[in-house]
């Protein structure tokens, strides 16, 4: 069959997402999270004047990348498009789900709202179902405070199994911690054990058909329980898509 | 190859059809109570919110956008917000004004001195130094209060509350609910206005709102529609009381502008833009304290820097080309008042004169030139006037035959007409297509000339 | 006094219900998802705007305006 992960190549972030490696070693993040967090803000915090705006390849949907550097590595940041899941029923899901899915940055941070805590974890628990390598940043923290809003962090960071940072990016508050933690995950510094969603059985037993027979397909190269979901919630289109940007280097 | 050939994956996708059948397709409804219950038991761990507090916070909105309090209050903002630009731009104008055309008194006799030819020294000082500093004293201090103020509304988070409180006239109008935002995004600049709609993901209903921005004033708009309100206004009233209504008719022209945009938007959905509405989720998040300071500094700086550029790119040829085309003779009158007189006529017929329409044709770059080419057109004879006052201003005016009719007219042009240079350009780079680029220039003032027409029609009837 | 279920249209301002079941269909409900809103969830009745429509609902920390042609097809508990 011939699969080989070439999506993640320098050539293959170019031509599929619009997205440019200055060097092999740059590490790619991408920044997820829902409209309304800030997370324009951190992007700006995170990359000042370097960084401009393009579009996604054949979509009307547009891309911001920027850059910056944090001790001795360059890493390129990727601003997706503000969603509030990755069930991909409108084309900015779509968008986001498939560079974080196949193109494959070496770390995915995803922007809470401090004040609304629960309703975000919905994109952020569908991230943590696709990739380990996540970032939690809880910005806002200014607002939550200002609402009476505590926020057990470690708790937090805890039961998600992935590192949280609190932000406050509009004041450049937490950044630096945010930059740390970025460069230790892509540095295999940190492991991550990303807590798991629980399904009612039927699901699960589903799951436990489905997951092995894809694993054997796919190898390593997709989150295989997180494919089999993606077959049981109808998303036949999935499909075309690991197509489309899996056997890349086959077609040149 | 096609992926969905392969057998084993073909396996899978039949045992998950399967499934889904067996379970009424209902799968997307478990996996997300399964994803928010997870939710829910992290953040019971781990947050402690203080709901009664955030209820109480509810409260304000509660006053401000309820529903007797929600309309008037707005109109009360826009009345505010208009009133500080005029009352603030005073003093800057007066002094911009004094300062600026006493360098011109010295640019005047430097270039006679170094004995610059006197035709070349009108033209440079006369022509083109005084629309520059026209454009500056006059137009530049509205906008550059203007801007700010719309900006730190912004900030505040006022923005979506509009939207709340205008959703049904807008859906009513077959539009999208985003475009109340697009819309007002307009009153800052129509160009931003237009790349606002963006955030409507329908095409059609997107273009839509890129074709009506422009019935909202843009700030280029403002002090046009500004200085003839309080020319309107005239001497009769005390200086606070006189920018108190002038603040009021700008806001009867923004609601004409609004009334207009929905008319439009309404009759393009059931004609060339038919479809079915599609629906969105208006959030309506917290206000957030605006970082006033930054604010400020830069939206004034930006915008300062912005407008000057701005006068010096367009002001400065467009006040030559005026100042030449006014001081060629050609027989017994210059080129320009040829030009008026051969658009007299049509010009007469919707309320103008032609002075008027060629101010609006040369200002077709930016807005904020129409007034000096108008005024320096009027005084052809010799060059424009220095700013002295409103009174002046009404003077001048009333001596090239305006009345009430011209001033109502004007107004309701400058409001309708079509959008400057930069936002056509914004709207073709957003379309990509002429044909929506040729009607958003063609429509709006067909709209314009109609009402104008109108107008002139009932005014002839009643005086 | 009975249980009954209701049409989130049919709640008062300042009232506090727990939804049943949604009745919408395709992308309608997939934004009703979206937003938190799944049986057993809490909402906040806030106001209604000028017109009437839409009403601003507190669901999930968040406010929220929903058009009445949404809303009608949520139904909810009383609490």
């Amino acid at each position: 069959m011939g699969l080989t992960h070439s999506a993640s190549t320098k050539q293959g972030l170019k031509d599929l997402f619009n997205v440019e490696k200055l060097k092999e070693e740059d590490c790619v993040i991408a920044l997820a999270g829902n409209p309304n967090t800030g997370k324009s803000t951190v992007f700006n915090s995170l990359t000042g004047l370097h960084q401009h705006t393009g579009n996604w390849p054949g979509k009307t949907v547009v891309n911001s990348q920027g850059k910056y550097s944090h001790k001795d590595k360059d890493f390129i940041i990727v601003d997706l498009p503000g969603t509030y899941s990755l069930l991909a029923s409108s084309v900015e899901e779509v968008v986001a789900r498939d560079f974080i899915c196949f193109g494959k940055p070496d770390v995915t941070v995803v922007v809470l709202d401090a004040t609304c805590i629960e309703r975000n974890l919905n994109l952020l628990l569908q991230v943590l179902e696709i990739t380990d390598n996540v970032v939690a940043c809880v910005n806002l923290m200014d607002e939550a405070k200002s609402k009476n809003i505590k926020i057990d962090i470690e708790g937090l960071s805890k039961e998600l199994g992935i590192p949280v940072i609190p932000t406050t990016a509009r004041n450049n508050v937490g950044m630096n911690n945010l930059k740390d933690t970025i460069y230790d995950l892509c540095h295999n510094k940190i492991e991550t054990c990303p807590v798991q969603i629980l399904y009612p059985r039927e699901i699960t037993e589903q799951l436990q058909i489905l997951t092995p027979m894809l694993s054997s397909i796919f190898m390593d190269k997709i989150n295989a329980k997180w494919l089999a979901l993606r077959l049981l919630d109808g998303d036949d289109s999935i499909i075309n898509s690991i197509g489309k940007f899996l056997e890349y280097d086959l077609k040149t | 190859m096609n992926l969905k050939d392969d057998v084993k994956i073909k396996e899978v996708i039949e045992k998950s059809k399967k499934f889904r059948a067996e379970n009424n397709e209902n799968i997307r409804d478990t996996i997300v109570e399964s994803i928010y219950e997870k939710a829910e038991d992290i953040t019971r761990k781990t947050v402690v919110k203080d709901t009664e507090r955030l209820l109480s916070q509810q409260r304000i909105d509660d006053i401000i956008t309820s529903k007797r309090t929600g309309i008037p209050i707005m109109l009360l903002m826009l009345a505010v917000v208009f009133w500080l630009t005029i009352q603030g731009a005073n003093y800057p104008s007066e002094f911009l004004a004094k300062y600026l055309f006493w360098i011109e008194g010295k640019l005047g006799l430097f270039f006679s001195y170094i004995q610059v030819p006197l035709w070349l020294n009108n033209l440079l000082v006369l022509g083109v130094y005084r629309t520059f500093a026209w454009v500056v004293a006059v137009m530049l201090p509205p906008m550059a209060i203007f801007f700010p103020i719309f900006t730190l509304l912004e900030d505040v988070g006022y923005l979506p509350r509009v939207c709340f409180n205008l959703d049904h006239a807008f859906k009513k109008a077959c539009c999208h609910g985003k475009q109340a935002l697009t819309m007002c995004m307009g009153f800052g600049c129509n160009a931003a206005g237009v790349i606002a709609c963006r955030i409507i993901e329908s095409p059609r209903e997107r273009l839509i709102a890129i074709v009506t921005n422009n019935f909202v004033p843009c700030n280029g708009r403002f002090p046009t529609l500004i200085a003839l309100s309080m020319v309107f206004v005239g001497v009769s009233f005390s200086k606070t009381s006189s920018s108190i209504i002038a603040a009021l008719m700008v806001v009867l022209l923004v609601l004409i502008g609004i009334g207009i945009t929905l008319l439009t938007s309404y009759t393009l959905s059931k004609t060339i833009l038919k479809g079915m509405p599609s629906s969105f989720t208006l959030e309506l998040p917290p206000y957030r304290k605006p970082q006033i300071g930054r604010v400020l500094y830069t939206s004034i700086i930006d915008r300062t820097m912005f407008v000057l550029g701005r006068a010096v790119v367009v002001a400065v040829p467009a006040g030559a080309i005026t100042y030449i085309l006014s001081n060629i003779m050609v027989g017994n009158l210059s080129i320009l008042s040829h030009a008026a007189n051969f658009l007299a006529p049509f010009a007469s017929a919707i309320g103008l004169d032609g002075f008027i329409l060629i101010a609006f044709i040369l200002g077709f770059p930016a807005n904020e030139i129409v007034l000096p080419i108008l005024l320096m057109a009027y005084m052809s004879k010799g060059s424009m006037i220095q700013f002295e006052s409103i009174d002046q201003l009404r003077g001048i005016l009333l001596n090239n035959g305006w009345t009430y009719l011209t001033l109502i007219n004007t107004m309701l042009f400058s409001l309708l007409h079509f959008p400057c240079a930069t936002t056509v350009w914004t709207i073709k780079k957003e379309t990509g297509s002429i044909k929506w680029t040729i009607l958003s220039v063609v429509m709006p003032t067909i709209i314009a000339i109609v009402i104008c027409f109108c107008t002139t029609q009932i005014y002839r009837l009643l005086w | 006094m009975e249980n009954l279920s209701l049409r989130l249209t049919e709640i008062a301002l300042g009232k506090k219900v727990r939804v049943v079941e949604l009745l919408s269909k395709g992308l309608s409900r997939q934004r009703m998802l979206d937003l938190g809103i799944v049986p057993n969830t809490i909402i906040y009745v806030l106001r209604r705007s000028p017109f009437g429509d839409p009403t601003a609902y507190l669901i999930r920390d968040t406010c929220i305006a929903l058009r009445d042609d949404e809303a009608e097809n949520i139904i909810v508990k009383d609490l």
